[in-house]
């Protein structure tokens, strides 16, 4: 039986795919690899669909023992790795043997390392998707994180050859202050004028609240535009009529700790939305970390557009690498 | 035949990001606002654009969430302005083809009441219950009179959302009638399973425990979310409720509850359920006559 072993999960290890699309309208987010970029890259590399499964961790990698001859990738978050104690790059394929076991040191930059193993991980598929929600324990192994001890089933391997490698232009960067492209809207005529300009002109610290469900950040206040409240609303000024809440979109509870809702998110509710990030850079802010800065830059759709080519682009110069 | 124009200002238009589209028909809730956003999401649902991922009707306002690499943005909003055109007016004939669902509820129970007293700290009036509380500001004489009329009259499910299966439900009712109460001053981080709940002018029943900010007035013993599938009405969806379902939240006493309770934990339980043809132009000509008739439809 082929099987990926757990020694360890790491701080919080989940199967993520590319989402579970087609069930937000009853409330169900599309959860998913956070980073979708790295978790295509991580594919490619080992010879898979970009939709097949792969592990997402978050800060702390984890101890991973296989059962039989894979070709393993690791993308995403920068972490030392080693396979029987002996040091494998990151961002290129190699090939690992029944018994070996890989490992992670601490991070040095980014957030959330991806492992993909060449077949796939094959957990049961929940709506089409193998992608874990934990909030409601679906989809993923047994809708939850990994535990020390499991056993993750993997899919037919393909042929790929180990050795292959993202060149660094191809991989992305984690500056020390992380731009992220927004798209200004939805109800950002609740935010005064002041209080648009202080969104858009201040650096956001990233709270220890940051995770798939949304990040909480802090370091400037936001003032409501004073109205009579519409029916329905409820009376905080921060309030609306409960709406649909897209995902990447900000909301500004309390007017001092901005929201941004990601891939396990709540997909409605009655707070007012500001604005949305791009989908290309919910990939940045995958990677942005607890006490890391991040800043919104104003864009319009053919940015936003724009910004979704040029991640396909390099995503289709990996797939001509390996090819 | 009675056409009801639907007297809305213009709908707004959003990007959010690449991926969404969101529509604000108005910024008020009115059951016209919610009429409107249902017959254009119909619509479009009916034309079956490539692209198009997910069409999600909020209350008064509707969110798609598309794949621009198929469809680009710009060209969706151009369709939602043209059918946006083509929806000002409510005619007789236009019908909803929905369902009148029993949804039975213990007011005041001892869970939510239990959950409710350990976050006083979080709520407008520390002490009051959320019930004594919501009576008071609405101008009611006490508990029995403000549950006969949450029990009295259904709700039309306007959005789906939050979390899997959470139904956001308005009270079928000129808006002299309609219950409104703040959501908490801040969010309690617990909230049982099935709780019903109230915030704004809406109520909802939660799906699963975890956190809220909606009033707290009594519990389902049947669920809206069933991840296992096993319950008969589950078998298709894991969850039961649709935007357009008209609910009646159903006063039942302990003995009831603990009697669902046990046709759930048994896997027979099964909803009264009624199709129903509702007329929306029909209701805001006379809001009471239509809700006796759903009554009468549900219970017959």
């Amino acid at each position: 039986m082929s099987e990926l072993i757990v020694h360890s999960p790491g701080l919080s290890t989940t199967v993520q795919d590319t989402g579970r699309d087609g069930f937000y309208e009853i409330g169900m987010p599309p959860s998913g690899a956070m980073d979708q970029f790295s978790h295509r890259a991580a594919n490619l590399l080992v010879g898979n669909p970009e939709g097949a499964a792969t592990l997402e961790a978050t800060y702390i990698g984890p101890k991973l023992e296989f059962t039989d001859s894979r070709i393993v990738a690791v993308t995403g978050a920068e972490a030392p790795l080693s396979l029987n104690g002996e040091p494998v790059p990151t961002w290129e394929a190699f090939a690992v043997k029944p018994g070996d076991v890989l490992s992670f040191a601490m991070i040095t930059a980014g957030a959330r390392p991806y492992i993909a193993v060449s077949g796939g991980i094959a957990v049961p598929e929940y709506l089409g998707s193998r992608s874990t929600y934990t909030l409601t324990g679906l989809g993923g192994l047994d809708g939850r994180k990994l535990a020390e001890g499991d056993r993750l089933p993997l899919g037919e391997a393909s042929g790929a050859r180990p050795g292959v490698r993202v060149p660094d232009e191809l991989r992305p960067e984690h500056p020390s202050v992380t731009p992220l492209r927004t798209v200004v809207g939805l109800c950002s005529y609740r935010l005064t004028d002041a209080g648009m300009e202080s969104f858009l002109g201040t650096e956001w610290k990233i709270t220890k609240d940051a995770d798939r469900v949304g990040y909480r950040l802090r370091g400037g206040k936001l003032d409501f535009v004073e109205r009579e409240q519409p029916f329905g609303a409820g009376s905080d000024p921060a309030n609306v009529v409960d709406l649909g809440y897209p995902v990447g979109s900000i909301q500004v509870p309390g007017g001092d700790e901005p929201i941004v809702l990601l891939n396990d998110a709540v997909t409605g509710g009655g707070y007012a939305t500001i604005g949305t990030v791009v989908s290309a850079d919910r990939d940045r802010i995958a990677q942005a970390r607890t006490g890391d800065l991040v800043s919104f830059v104003p864009v319009d759709l053919a940015a936003a557009l724009a910004a979704r080519r040029d991640r396909r682009s390099r995503l289709d110069r990996i797939k001509s690498l390996v090819s | 035949m009675t056409t009801t124009d639907l007297v809305l200002p213009p709908a707004r238009y959003e990007y959010g990001g690449d991926e969404f589209v969101f529509v604000e028909i108005d910024q008020a809730m009115s059951l016209e606002a919610n009429f409107k956003a249902m017959t254009i999401t119909a619509a479009l649902r009916a034309r079956s654009v490539p692209g198009v991922i997910d069409i999600c009707p909020s209350n008064a306002s509707y969110l798609i969430r598309l794949d621009p690499d198929v469809l680009h943005p710009a060209e969706l909003v151009e369709q939602l302005r043209a059918l946006e055109e083509s929806a000002t007016a409510l005619t007789a004939d236009q019908v909803l083809p929905t369902r009148v669902v029993d949804v039975p509820i213990l007011y005041d129970d001892p869970w939510t009441r239990e959950t409710l007293l350990r976050f006083r700290d979080r709520h407008q009036d520390p002490d009051a219950t959320d019930l004594e509380y919501a009576a008071r500001i609405n101008g009611y004489a006490g508990v029995p009179q403000l549950i006969d009329a949450l029990a009295g009259a259904p709700y039309i499910v306007t959005m789906l959302g939050f979390v899997p299966g959470l139904p956001f439900c308005y009270q079928m009712v000129p808006r002299d009638r309609q219950i409104e109460v703040p959501k908490y001053v801040r969010p309690r981080t617990d909230t049982p399973e099935r709780a019903f709940g109230y915030g704004g002018a809406f109520s909802v029943v939660y799906p699963v425990r975890g956190a809220g900010g909606y009033q707290l007035f009594g519990i389902a013993p049947a669920p809206v979310l069933d991840v296992s599938q096993t319950l008969p009405d589950f078998r298709e969806r894991s969850v039961f409720p649709r935007a357009g379902d008209v609910f009646r939240y159903r006063a039942i006493d302990r003995a009831e509850f603990d009697q669902v309770r046990a046709e759930v934990e048994a896997g027979t339980f099964a909803y009264r359920i009624r199709e129903f043809e509702f007329s929306p132009a029909e209701f805001l000509a006379d809001p009471d006559a239509l809700n006796s008739e759903l009554l009468e439809v549900l219970y017959r």
